[in-house]
């Protein structure tokens, strides 16, 4: 599947998963929907018939809220069956609102709690780098995540010691909980920051494939280098008009009626 | 028992190419030997411990065997999340390690009374926890947890302490260990951590057996219900806070058994200390040196009538 078929896809289970569901956090897992399809489509070096392969890479969805896309992807990428998607947030499923790896193949880590998934991605760097092991660890922050302290102790950490092997990808559509990042707590100068961390930055539009593709292949290796920071600018709710740049949909379950509208604007054709 | 844990550790090391040993810029002189004898297994991760803890767990996700090591509440309560979510839902091969349980740093203050430390990872799910009382229990202990691995919570007195055992012991996960038999089955002093040497005097002054507990977690709930049909008290001691340590946990069991045998809990109040001092001073001040210890359970005795003349 393509890129853009992928995110097409991931976009539509999305939409019908918070539907169903009644689960919040629609905005956030559209948009980093593109992120996550470029690199299950075609970065990445996984095996959905074998998930546990030692030298995988290695995904860490640090922004655990949205889920959603993360199951989405792996069942779209044939980790699991997409028909289970739809028990997502249901009684007795274990497709939880946050990311959990119980039960579910090809998540690596469970998170829910921001500020947890980069230190753990800087483990697996340095672990890869001692042990000369091929894999990359990929980690998906949210723009209000790094707020937490946690994040900047982990980029310390990865720029002091050269993890190459370690990509950080900020979802940066400029949104958190209660209001925009630049009025809640300025992440700006954002890029500024990750390099005096010790990062080399990437800004890239966060939903044009091609950009994120070139942005986020590092090489498999073991090389000493700086880690990469890929800053994603994108769009929450990115896709459905009525959904983009709102924080109510941060929130808000899109109702029958609304998923309807919002399959119609991906251009999903329902009967 | 700081020595001995690094002396333990490293032996393991030398063997093992997985095992690694992550410090929070502390264990001035301890951490030397290991770091220059396996300088690829040893990392320094700054004064940062949430990432200190995330990172074991990356490191153990990816096939590492790791033990992370601060002083007091670093290694646990400044990143009591990372270790729940990171390390015990990922049944992560992490082995957190506290120097300075209890009030071994007690002149540095408040900040550094290691005090509620045992009853918060005993709360953590699938988290062991160990609490060894000596030199020789931190060997059996270590043992253990190099064997099995963690999730697991290991709280370390400081140095110097005495060793109490007069033989090596073995102490694999969840056992108790008897360490006194003056045979009066009368009293039973039920000992966590490093306030064995106070117990096993005040044991000796009182004629009362002894029984250490180096795990808290899994917990030998069949050693107390054994007790409880033998003995006539049972006390526990702990330096620690009087919730949800050993004393509560050895409840715990009582009450579910309704055997009826009466309990006493020598703990540290439920307050924090402003007072500093030695550790010493400390457990003088509340009433967890042997001396207190023994006036305490002889006190116990004597409101109790009947009991008491049961003690010589």
């Amino acid at each position: 599947m393509s890129s853009l078929s992928l995110a097409q896809a991931v976009r539509t289970d999305v939409l019908r998963m918070t539907s169903i569901g009644r689960s919040s956090h629609v905005g956030s897992a559209l948009s980093c929907a593109d992120i996550l399809a470029v690199l299950y489509a075609g970065v990445l070096e996984v095996h959905p018939e074998n998930p546990d392969w030692p030298d995988r890479d290695r995904v860490i969805m640090s922004k655990g809220h949205a889920g959603a896309a993360l199951y989405a992807v792996l069942a779209e990428s044939g980790f699991f069956d997409p028909a289970v998607l739809h028990r997502h947030y249901q009684n007795g499923s274990y497709l939880s609102g946050h990311v959990s790896h119980v039960g579910i193949p090809g998540v690596e880590f469970s998170t829910g709690s921001l500020g947890h998934g980069l230190p753990v991605g800087a483990g697996l760097a340095w672990r890869a780098r001692q042990t000369g092991r091929s894999w990359r660890t990929y980690v998906l922050l949210g723009d209000g995540e790094c707020d937490e302290g946690s994040i900047w102790e982990a980029a310390m950490f990865a720029g002091h010691h050269e993890l190459a092997n370690l990509v950080a990808i900020v979802d940066y559509n400029r949104m958190q909980s209660l209001g925009t990042t630049e009025e809640t707590l300025r992440l700006e100068p954002f890029a500024e920051k990750w390099r005096a961390f010790g990062w080399d930055v990437a800004e890239v539009d966060g939903h044009d494939h091609g950009q994120l593709d070139i942005a986020l292949r590092v090489p498999r290796s073991a090389r000493r280098a700086r880690p990469r920071c890929v800053l994603a600018h994108t769009v929450k709710g990115k896709g459905v008009s009525f959904m983009e740049d709102q924080v109510l949909w941060h929130y808000r379950p899109p109702s029958p009626d609304e998923l309807e509208r919002a399959l119609a604007e991906i251009g999903v054709t329902t009967g | 028992m700081r020595n001995r844990f690094f002396t333990g550790l490293l032996t393991a090391a030398l063997v093992d190419p997985d095992l690694v040993l992550i410090t929070a810029d502390l264990g001035f002189g301890a951490v030397d030997d290991f770091a220059a004898a396996r300088p690829g297994q040893f990392v320094n991760c700054g004064v940062a411990e949430q990432n200190m803890a995330g990172l074991a767990a990356g490191i153990a996700l990816g096939g590492g065997r790791v033990f992370t090591y601060s002083i007091a509440n670093f290694p646990t309560l400044r990143c009591l999340e990372q270790i729940r979510n990171d390390i015990c839902y990922h049944h992560a091969d992490v082995t957190v390690v506290a120097v300075g349980g209890g009030l071994a740093y007690g002149a540095l203050g408040m900040s550094h009374h290691a005090t509620e430390d045992l009853a918060i990872m005993r709360a953590l799910p699938g988290m062991a926890v160990a609490a060894p009382g000596d030199p020789a229990e931190v060997d059996a202990v270590l043992d253990d947890l190099l064997t099995i691995g963690g999730p697991a919570y290991l709280r370390l007195g400081k140095t110097g302490e005495r060793t109490v055992h007069t033989a090596g012991v073995s102490a694999p996960r969840g056992a108790s260990i008897f360490v006194r038999d003056h045979d009066q089955k009368t009293v039973l002093l039920c000992s966590t951590g490093a306030i064995l040497d106070e117990v096993s005097v005040a044991a000796d002054e009182l004629g009362a057996d002894v029984r250490s507990f180096p795990w808290l977690d899994p917990f030998d709930a069949a050693a107390i219900r054994e007790a409880a049909a033998t003995y006539r008290l049972i006390v526990t001691v702990e330096e620690h806070s009087i919730v949800g340590g050993l004393g509560s946990a050895v409840a715990e069991v009582l009450a579910e058994q309704a055997a009826g045998t009466p309990l006493l809990r020598i703990a540290l109040p439920n307050q924090s200390s402003s007072v500093v001092g030695d550790q010493q001073f400390l457990r003088t001040a509340f009433e967890l040196d042997a001396e207190s210890i023994s006036r305490r359970v002889r006190n116990h005795l004597e409101a109790n009538r009947g009991l008491a003349s049961q003690i010589r």
